[in-house]
């Protein structure tokens, strides 16, 4: 078995690559791709803590099952709306974007 | 080529989810998030294709993203991974793991988490309503 914190260090890296990639990025679908990396590295976390932990609770497994859902949920309603601005404003680059800019 | 290589990603997680004796969810990982989320985004990069080639791949603000980054990486390595898991040792791993089945289970007894899964259910059907009512082409 590995050790605990190799499961925890990889899961660290993709959130924080996630991280990088939502702050640093200038397409919207790009942004959308980097937050779905951060709940992937989320739902790695909560199982590594589970199975290390308390494995005969299930907890973990359903905790990993609900932010699944919440992903997918978000990331479908994410894309529509992209794909709703490009319809009208005819970009992605999200700094485009800025009819409430002041 | 970035969607891709998440969806090489995602496989990679679901590897580490059998690994860590969760198979279940690394079957859902496959189905829901490459299945799913992952043709929903190529779906995404080829309907708003207008511009093959942008001028700007990163914003003006990468560097500080990335110096932002590394430093939340090192800070949750150093901070919170190293010092308070480092020294657990992997003797102590417990062998019998529940299953799938008491995952099944959990979803649905009235004493663990069948609320949450109710109003997980809806709020699917809400995102689903939402996105075809954002999307759809008004006429």
């Amino acid at each position: 078995m590995v050790p605990l914190w190799m499961y925890l260090l990889v899961a660290a890296a993709l959130f924080c690559i996630g991280a990088y990639g939502v702050l640093s990025r200038r397409n919207a679908v790009v942004i959308l791709m980097s937050v779905e990396l951060m709940l992937n590295a989320v739902n790695i976390n909560l199982i590594a803590f589970w199975r290390y932990l308390t494995p005969q609770n299930m907890s973990g497994q359903a905790f990993a099952a609900f932010v699944f859902v919440i992903a997918a949920a978000e990331a479908a309603v994410g894309l529509a709306i992209i794909i709703s601005v490009y319809r009208s404003r005819r970009s992605v680059v999200v700094e485009d974007v800025n009819l409430l800019k002041g | 080529h970035g969607a891709l290589y998440l969806i090489l990603s995602l496989f990679g997680a679901a590897g580490l989810f059998v690994l860590l004796s969760a198979e279940f969810l690394a079957a859902v990982q496959v189905l829901v998030y490459i299945g799913a989320i992952a043709i929903l985004i190529i779906f995404a990069v080829m309907l708003t294709r207008s511009m093959t080639r942008l001028s700007e791949v990163f914003n003006r603000q990468w560097w500080l993203s990335a110096l932002v980054a590394i430093g939340l990486f090192v800070l949750i390595l150093v901070g919170v991974i190293l010092p308070v898991f480092g020294s657990m040792d992997t003797a102590s791993v417990a062998p019998n793991v529940a299953t799938t089945v008491d995952l099944g289970v959990a979803l649905v007894d009235g004493n663990q988490y069948v609320l949450p899964f109710e109003v997980a259910s809806i709020l699917l059907t809400a995102a689903m309503i939402g996105a075809i009512v954002i999307a759809r082409d008004n006429e």
